[in-house]
């Protein structure tokens, strides 16, 4: 490991260190670094173009990081990761990529990830997404997300992108059984000409079933994001999706937020709010002695990590 | 310590430039407590913004310790010593209380530290500090947060805009008690008679200019024989 691959690891995965217990680390196109536990078995596709992992009936407490960094220009690649949780298993994922280019080509990384829960499961999915690097070549990243949420299960899922990422399309699509519940936190900043775009579908199928995706995001510069959300109730069930966003200088966000209830007991809810940052917060940090640079800095602070 | 000069203040509106201040004269005293009151409309509000910094006057010139302070940004004034509780505090997505506490004394309290300021507004900081400053706060603790922000700023001159608006009769009592301080200099705006009578010198205001100043034996009775004392009662 060089220091930009630590620095990328420490971004996307807080890692200083060898993870202990399982992991798996992937760097430019391979598994450098790995390890399966006898509670958590970590198997590569074949060709390695992903890898399946099996997570024990039970286990409690365990985490597995399966961070990705790319420093190669002129890198593509696409891989599939499939993790079966295992009945009443309570666990963390820190999943992430971090992109570090220095050439004029483009880096990309796609990602499609299906994350089958068994019966009252808890799973917390954690995905953070950053980019560096002085070449011109575009870092360019599209994690796609399939969930399937059995009987009581429960999943929360907190995304975050922490800039200098060229392009994102992220998608997110869950169904959802009986009590089964879901939980998105998105955390999204862009700048100079970035496009960053989320897609979710949430069908709630199961009676009891629930989902809440909330969006934050911050677009600065010439840079432009979209978020579109569907949700649909085909049960008694509830289902809310908040997406706020500032927009600095000459920056877009577009949201298009989509319900659909199937059954009359489905109560589902959306609200978006996007603007710049009010005024009157900015006045009243200012009030309290923040120059005008810092009191924007806080705020937006505030608002995507908060 | 504090010296308006000749403040005015206009607005645009569809019929045109509207005064809302006119020719304001004021010099306030170190350490003395002013309450300035007056019908709604008046333009108090507007005279404790300018003197922040948060409206910016159309002419006449503002001096706080001698300096000229009317080009300062709001953030120059609040580091040269002046406080202001807002009358409406503002709500933050992902700012905590201990966050804002923090800011407002520059430093990384102690639990201790925010503990004394959030009691002397009577909250409990166990209960407080992790808290987000959004609109699941109801308006009187807000309010108080707003207050405690104001005293951990520690400054030389302390403005409060309607500091009773939200409160509930209980801490209106304590409230009171934060403004009994001999060292600061203090501007609030209010209604309230219980605040009216600790005035050191009551400034009334009618249609954007000054119509008397004095102590509250010599206002009183002018503000309880007119319109706003028969309508507050």
């Amino acid at each position: 490991m060089n220091k930009i691959d630590k620095k990328l690891l420490e971004q996307i995965a807080d890692l200083h260190s060898t993870p202990l217990g399982a992991y798996s680390i992937r760097k430019n196109g391979e598994i450098v670094s790995k390890n399966s536990t006898s509670d958590i078995q970590i198997v590569p596709k074949p060709d390695n173009n992903g890898m399946t992992v099996y997570i024990k009936a039970g286990l409690k407490n365990k985490s597995l990081h399966i961070p990705v960094i790319v420093t190669a220009g002129e890198f593509k690649e696409l891989v599939y990761n499939d993790f079966y949780i295992g009945d009443n298993a309570d666990v963390v994922i820190i999943a992430g990529c971090g992109i570090d280019n220095k050439t004029c080509h483009d880096s990309e990384h796609s990602g499609v990830h299906s994350f089958w829960l068994g019966k009252n499961c808890k799973l917390r999915y954690i995905e953070k997404h950053f980019g560096s690097g002085i070449g011109t070549g575009n870092k360019i990243l599209n994690p796609q997300t399939k969930i399937y949420l059995k009987e009581n299960s429960k999943m929360e899922i907190e995304t975050l992108q922490l800039g200098g990422v060229d392009f994102s399309k992220r998608e997110t699509k869950a169904r959802l059984e009986k009590n089964a519940s879901l939980i998105v936190k998105e955390n999204i900043q862009t700048s100079s000409n970035q496009i960053a775009m989320t897609d979710f579908i949430i069908q709630l199928r199961g009676e009891n079933s629930s989902a809440q995706i909330t969006s934050h995001s911050v677009a600065r510069d010439n840079s432009k994001q979209s978020f579109t959300s569907h949700l649909v109730g085909n049960n008694k069930c509830f289902g809310r999706v908040e997406c706020d966003g500032i927009l600095l200088d000459n920056a877009q966000i577009l949201s298009v937020p989509k319900i659909e209830a199937l059954k009359n007991e489905a109560l589902l809810s959306h609200e978006a709010t996007i603007g710049k940052i009010a005024g009157e917060q900015l006045v009243k940090l200012m009030s309290l002695g923040l120059s005008k640079e810092d009191a924007e800095q806080k705020i937006i602070q505030g608002f995507l990590l908060g | 310590m504090l010296n308006l000069k000749d403040i005015s203040y206009s607005i645009k509106t569809e019929k045109g430039q509207k005064k809302i201040l006119k020719n304001i004269n004021l010099n306030f005293e170190k350490g003395k407590t002013y309450v300035i009151t007056g019908q709604n409309g008046s333009g108090k509000s507007t005279l404790v913004k300018l003197i922040m910094g948060i409206e910016r006057q159309s002419s006449g010139e503002i001096f706080f310790e001698e300096e000229n302070i009317s080009d300062l940004a709001v953030n120059e004034r609040a580091n040269r010593g002046i406080t202001f509780a807002f009358q409406k505090p503002v709500t933050f997505k992902g700012l905590k209380v201990k966050d804002l506490l923090d800011l407002a004394s520059n430093q990384k309290n102690t639990l201790s530290q925010n503990c004394e300021f959030l009691s002397k507004v009577g909250l409990c900081a166990r209960d407080y500090l992790d808290r987000y400053v959004d609109e699941k706060l109801s308006g009187g603790e807000i309010k108080r947060i707003e207050l405690a922000l104001s005293l951990v700023r520690n400054g030389k001159l302390d403005i409060f805009d309607e500091p009773e608006a939200g409160i509930d009769l209980w801490s209106f009592e304590r409230l009171v008690k934060l403004f009994e301080n001999e060292e600061k200099t203090t501007i609030i705006v209010s209604h309230q008679q219980k605040i009216l009578e600790r005035a050191d010198q009551i400034i009334l205001m009618h249609d954007g200019k000054i119509s008397k100043t004095g102590t509250p034996k010599e206002v009183m009775p002018i503000i309880n024989n007119s319109v706003c004392g028969k309508l507050r009662g």
